[in-house]
């Protein structure tokens, strides 16, 4: 199949005597779709090129006809007017012969449409979950779940430092999935609609609210493949990137044991923390670095939020006085509003010790110190 | 069915004077103030969400972010859309179907002069309210031109009421309006003016009209909904009560792609008008002209589901609608084959008008293409929300709808003021508009497949190159506009050499060949007799 | 078309009614907009007051252009022709009602056909119904929604049957009003429309009825999930189509015990009777879909 769409597109191209620039090295200049790494996108690509060519192809005879007559027929040249302006000869003609080019383009479209759709039996398969402004990983074989944010600092954002190769493009923690394997996306979301995007494979799927959507891929090759949100999703959509590293399948069996156990044993640690009480310090410190790579999207870096949009907590009643609503609104958010539960995204240290930083930083001096333990009493309802 | 028109104060004569003063303006009935009104509308709206495409350009000039925030940056980008498209476009049309339409069939006025008035002064108002609401704390609309649901409901800024009341009369002006273009057009033709007499710009216009009143109702039916499910606690796009956000989607395209033929069939019918002039020969094909036009409308309501590929619908509905949207190619085809047929073998010359009609062949084409692209499913799902369709609209908008009311202005600007306008200033409106406009929109096509996604304030470091050069372009582009805008001002002082009745050496038509230039204020009070 | 021929067209001069209307418009725009804020966050504020005033703009622009439509009507300067336009007109404004509605059934269409089967783990949405609403079973009328809202739905009979034969009743009364008028009969025109207008008051009442019943009784609300919505949003907007109706009727009713209209120059009376049976078909259609089905 796809053989005879790049056969044809070879012979296109070079009827049309033009080098086919794409299929020149790929230098540092991007500007073709890319072949990407799976059989799909590659098919993707052929039948992109076939499209490309065809109405290069159409255009190049359509304005060839309009450019002669302007130059021949113009009445500088002394061209006299013709008067027809009727043939059902040729009006059928132009009528059926784009109706069957269409047909020739419409055939591949519907094959590789029909393989992509097909996502029975996958061999992995990862619950993505959009969310303002990230996304969650969850392997629904194994007990592996985590968030990915973006990595890119501020500062280069706000153009203070160097933009790094990657910027905007990189994440804490990537997706990872294993080579020559089906793997298969349940995509969903918390909010609003997200779009998860990874060019190399092919794969756009719209990440919609209460629904799940699927895709699937097989990467041939190992490496690191990224993409980002292709659905407007509120102020920091730009900023949603999408990193996916596939390994060869033994890497990836050890690196998601490791994880299992790594997430294992996170959950232990935090149980053996409820005993411990953090200094103050210790908590502004950490509360800082959650405080930043969670809440001042919304909230702001300096806690002013961004008026009749997202509230300030610099000043705000419920982060100056009342604790017990304080640490709910942070565990479970607010339905209906773009306030998230925290409480399944952060360890309940992170979560003890943003509250302890709301509480004090940017002059809400209230002196108040909140511990993994008040936390976890709010949780459990004791 | 032919008329003597008739006016309510016969005592004073003022059947071929325009009455003078803001009241003029304020109170008309007169399908020619009624159509300058909505024309400088439109290109007062023109320039404003120019300036908001400015701020876009701008800020994407180079990546980090520079000079403004985020949500601003979606702020502009929403209200440079919703402006563009509602109050740039259809108004300008809307403006020389006034003008136009009762000149070209021979009829006094519009069917219906008052709700034409009223028609035309609701989009002020509601410019001005959607406009109004970027100054309110937590700034207007930010959730895109398409506002989808839940990013417009649940997550959205409480100026949110006001977009959906403005949508809501903007909507009703553009009912009466289509109202007043179609019941024109069926009920006040002069004796003899039959269907396949019309000239293809009014044939277009009735289309157009049919397709307005067909769909922006459903415009207002989506905008309730999504007004009760911010406010009244309905589920319409909500998973938890049963709805369904992509429901949303269905409901907008369902209005929203009609709405972009609405955009574009009348610039066919302009078009259609200009080339067979300066080819001096009849157009070519016209009874296909029209069934292609009505092929294209009835299509038009069968592919909507082409914005939503990637929205997990079941193949077969994915099969389906990429097989329709393919189809519309083969009429648009018919048309720009039709144009070229009649460029052929004609003795051409090239005035301005012809200069950006044939400039709109190319470029819409080209726009046309990258549709056609753009329906094949599969490759959709690279191409969706990038660059590669803002490309691609903006050829089909910017150097298709824009460029033909620009070709339609320059074509009939002279039998409106009866003065040539400034052919230089004309060509050099022209030429900047037509290379800058490419440098603009060109290279959005290589950064949207090499994967830069649309509706970013900031982007990674391998779009900067093509980003910066677009935004030169855009910069370029805007300034040639003020050429334009220097032309018309010009013009509307009545300054340059007179012209004659035709205008134009080719011209046919009533408007040409049985009107003085300038036109009067009223004509055809006795109807022409259309041979 | 010849017969027609030279007859007059009127052209009305300038007219302050329309920008009025557009400033009435305007009104309205802004004070809704600010009252629904008000509304659904308890706010103090001036929309209400707004809107008020922009409806009463609304309502002295179309007592104002309507008078001096009339007057022009009853001076004889409209001609079939201008007739024509206004019949023309109308119907093409009850053709943007009917696609307005049509969105509305579209909506009520997806949620029964699509949504809630996807929800329900339907075509291919099985993972929709496994991973995230694990508890939830497809089912029409929406008693219990994926969120865990439940609600009772509401029968076809009783009110709703009888409210259908009230509406189908008054179109044929509306009818005969109209042969009424064609016949130079004014007393069975006076006396049809009356029991019209009487018939459309009743239906109202007993809709505020039922709307009285499902919020207080059967726990039938906006808020209970789609089956709510589409179940309010399409009878709400037919009876505020009715109560337009039934105060076009009145007008209409005066205008006749006036003795305005002739067997052949009575658009007024037609444009009212034609938004009269098509509010009344939009009442089948929903009966039928909303109510039986
Ligand atoms: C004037 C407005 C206008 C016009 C005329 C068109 C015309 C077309 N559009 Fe476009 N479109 C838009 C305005 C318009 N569009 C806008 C605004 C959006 C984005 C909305 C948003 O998301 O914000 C959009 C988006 C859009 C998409 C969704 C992309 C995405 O979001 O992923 C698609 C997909 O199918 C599409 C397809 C087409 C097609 C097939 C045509 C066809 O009508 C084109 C037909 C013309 C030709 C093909 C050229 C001439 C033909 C020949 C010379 C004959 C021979 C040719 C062949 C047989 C190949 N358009
Ligand atoms: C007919 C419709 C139309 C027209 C004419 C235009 C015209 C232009 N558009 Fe528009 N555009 C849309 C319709 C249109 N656009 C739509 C529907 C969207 C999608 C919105 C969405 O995603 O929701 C969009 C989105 C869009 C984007 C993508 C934004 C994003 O995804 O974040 C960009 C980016 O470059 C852009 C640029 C431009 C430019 C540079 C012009 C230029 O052609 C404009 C040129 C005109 C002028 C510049 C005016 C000249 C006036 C002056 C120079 C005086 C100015 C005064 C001051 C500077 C104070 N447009
Ligand atoms: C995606 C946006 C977003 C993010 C991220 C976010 N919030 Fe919020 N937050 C909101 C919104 C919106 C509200 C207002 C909810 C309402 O309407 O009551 C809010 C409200 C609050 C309030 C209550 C303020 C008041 O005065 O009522 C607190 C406290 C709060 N957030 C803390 C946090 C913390 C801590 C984090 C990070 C761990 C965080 N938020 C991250 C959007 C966000
Ligand atoms: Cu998430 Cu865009
Ligand atoms: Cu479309």
């Amino acid at each position: 199949m796809s053989k005879i769409v790049s056969g044809a597109t070879k012979l296109l191209s070079i009827l049309v005597a033009v080098p086919a620039f794409a299929d020149a090295e790929v230098g540092e200049l991007e500007w073709n779709l890319r072949k990407g790494v799976t059989n799909i996108s590659s098919d993707v690509y052929d039948l992109h090129m076939l499209m490309f060519w065809i109405c290069t192809a159409i255009g190049v005879v359509v304005f060839a006809v309009m450019f002669y007559s302007m130059f021949f027929h113009r009445k500088s040249r002394g061209a006299k007017a013709a008067n027809f302006h009727e043939s059902v000869k040729v009006e059928v003609a132009w009528t059926v012969v784009p109706f069957l080019i269409l047909i020739g383009m419409a055939i591949p479209a519907a094959n590789t449409l029909i393989a992509m759709e097909d996502v029975s039996e996958p061999d992995v398969t990862v619950l993505v979950t959009g969310s303002q402004w990230k996304w969650h990983y969850k392997y629904m074989d194994n007990d592996v779940e985590y968030y990915s944010l973006l990595a890119t600092q501020q500062e280069q954002i706000n153009n203070k430092f160097d933009k790094g190769e990657n910027y905007l493009l990189e994440v804490d923690r990537p997706l990872v999935i294993p080579t020559g394997k089906k793997v298969r996306f349940l995509v969903t979301s918390d909010d609003v609609i997200h779009s998860w995007w990874v060019p190399d494979f092919a794969v756009k799927k719209d990440a919609n609210p209460g629904f799940i959507n699927e895709a699937w891929t097989r990467v041939n090759e190992p490496g690191i493949y990224r993409g980002q949100c292709a659905e407007l999703c509120g102020k920091d959509h730009g900023f949603m990137p999408v990193v996916v590293i596939a390994k060869e399948p033994a890497e990836y069996d050890a690196w998601i044991s490791e994880q299992e156990e790594i997430q294992r044993k996170a959950k232990e640690e935090e149980q053996k923390l409820l005993a411990l009480n953090m200094s103050m310090e210790e908590l502004m410190e950490v509360g800082e670095k959650v405080y930043l790579a969670s809440c001042a999207a919304c909230h702001m870096p300096t806690g002013q939020g961004l008026p009749g949009v997202f509230p300030a907590l610099k000043g705000s009643e419920m982060v100056t006085q009342d604790i017990p609503a304080h640490i709910d609104i942070v565990l479970n958010g607010k339905t209906g509003t773009a306030m998230q539960a925290f409480g399944k995204q952060l360890s309940l240290r992170d979560i003890a010790a943003v509250i302890t930083y709301e509480r004090n930083a940017w002059g809400n001096n209230t002196g108040d110190m909140v511990q993994a333990k008040d936390v976890n009493a709010a949780l459990t309802g004791n | 069915m032919s008329t003597v028109a008739e006016h309510s104060h016969d005592d004073h004569d003022h059947h071929h004077h325009a009455p003078s003063g803001i009241k003029r303006w304020l109170y008309t009935t007169n399908h020619k103030d009624i159509g300058t009104l909505y024309l400088w509308f439109a290109f007062i709206m023109f320039l404003t969400g120019g300036a908001m495409a400015m701020v876009i350009r701008a800020e994407l000039f180079q990546p980090g972010l520079q000079i403004v925030d985020p949500n601003f940056f979606n702020q502009m980008t929403t209200v440079h859309g919703l402006i563009m498209v509602f109050g740039a476009v259809m108004p300008a049309f809307t403006g020389l179907a006034n003008w136009l339409v009762p000149m070209m069939i021979g009829a006094p006025d519009m069917a219906l002069p008052r709700m034409n008035n009223w028609s035309f002064w609701i989009l002020p108002f509601a410019f001005l309210i959607l406009l109004s609401s970027l100054f309110l704390e937590g700034g207007g609309p930010n959730f895109g031109w398409t506002f989808y649901a839940p990013l417009s409901t649940t997550y959205s800024n409480d100026s949110t009421a006001l977009f959906v009341f403005s949508v809501h009369i903007m909507g009703i002006s553009s009912i009466m309006g289509a109202i007043n273009v179609i019941v024109t057009i069926f009920n006040m033709r002069a004796p003899g003016m039959n269907w396949m007499k019309m000239p293809l710009f009014v044939w277009t216009w009735l289309i157009t009209a049919f397709l307005l009143i067909a769909v922006m109702p459903v415009l207002a039916g989506v905008v309730t909904m999504l007004l009760t499910d911010k406010f009244f606690g309905t589920s319409f796009f909500d998973a938890a009560g049963g709805g369904d956000p992509v429901l949303f989607q269905h409901v907008f395209w369902f209005f929203g792609h009609p709405e972009v033929y609405i955009m574009i069939l009348p610039a066919f019918g302009i078009i259609s008008q200009i080339v067979p002039t300066f080819s001096r020969k009849p157009l070519f094909g016209y009874a296909s002209m029209v069934y292609a036009t009505a092929s294209i409308a009835l299509l038009s309501f069968v592919v909507w589901a082409h914005h939503m590929f990637t929205t997990g619908m079941p193949v077969a509905t994915e099969l389906f609608f990429m097989f329709a949207t393919m189809l519309i190619s083969v009429p648009t085809g018919v048309k720009v084959f039709n144009w070229v047929a009649t460029m052929w073998r004609g003795s051409i010359t090239f005035e301005i008008p012809m200069m950006f009609a044939i400039a709109f062949i190319v470029l819409f084409t080209l726009g046309g293409f990258s549709g056609l692209m753009l329906a094949i499913t599969p490759v959709d799902f690279q191409y969706h929300d990038t660059y590669f369709v803002v490309a691609h609209f903006h050829y089909v908008l910017v150097t298709g709808a824009i460029f033909s009311i620009m070709a339609a202005v320059y074509y009939w600007l002279p039998k409106w003021t009866g003065k040539m306008f400034d052919i230089t200033l004309a060509k050099w409106h022209f030429w900047c508009s037509l290379i800058s406009v490419n440098l603009l929109f060109f290279p959005m096509h290589f950064v949207g497949l090499a994967g830069m996604p649309r509706r970013i304030p900031d982007y990674a470091l391998q779009f900067a190159d093509f980003n910066k050069w677009i935004s030169i372009g855009g910069f370029a582009f805007g300034l040639s506009q003020l050429i334009f805008l220097a032309l018309l001002i010009k013009a509307c002082k009545k300054e340059g050499e007179p012209v004659s009745d035709r205008v134009w050496e080719g011209a046919e038509g009533l408007e040409w060949e049985q009107l003085p230039s300038p036109a009067p204020y009223h004509t055809f009070e006795t109807p022409p007799v259309v041979k | 078309m010849t017969e027609q021929a030279y007859e007059k067209y009127y052209v009305p001069d300038e007219s302050p009614w329309p920008f009025v209307g557009a400033v009435a418009l305007f009104l309205i725009a802004v004070g809704a907009g600010n009252f629904v804020i008000e509304v659904s966050k308890d706010k103090e504020g001036y929309g209400g007051w707004i809107l008020t005033a922009g409806l009463l703009v609304l309502l002295v622009m179309l007592i104002g252009w309507f008078k001096d439509q009339i007057e022009e009507s009853r001076t004889g300067l409209h001609s079939n022709q201008l007739g024509g336009s206004y019949r023309q007109g109308m119907s093409w404004f009850i053709f943007s009602e009917v696609m307005f509605f049509a969105a509305f059934f579209g909506a009520l269409y997806y949620a029964r056909t699509i949504s809630i089967p996807w929800l329900g783990g339907a075509s291919n949405n099985a993972m929709t119904n496994e991973v995230l609403w694990p508890t939830f079973e497809a089912a029409w009328p929406l008693i219990s929604t994926p969120g865990g809202e439940t609600t009772e739905a509401m029968g076809w009979y009783g009110l709703p049957l009888a409210n259908t034969i009230i509406l189908l009743l008054s179109s044929v009364t509306c009818h005969f009003a109209h042969v009424g008028l064609e016949q130079e009969n004014r007393k069975k025109l006076t006396w049809m429309l009356g029991i019209t207008i009487l018939f459309g008051i009743v239906f109202l009442f007993l809709q505020v009825e039922e709307y009285i019943h499902a919020y207080t009784q059967m726990g039938l609300t906006l808020e209970s999930g789609v089956y709510g919505s589409t179940f309010f949003m399409l009878t709400g907007f037919h009876g505020m189509h009715v109560t337009l109706g039934t105060i076009m009727l009145i007008v209409m009713f005066f205008r006749v015990l006036k003795g305005h209209f002739t067997p052949d120059n009575h658009f007024a009376f037609q444009a009212t009777s034609w938004y009269w049976h098509f509010v009344d078909v939009v009442w089948v259609m929903l009966f039928f879909f909303v109510y039986i089905l």
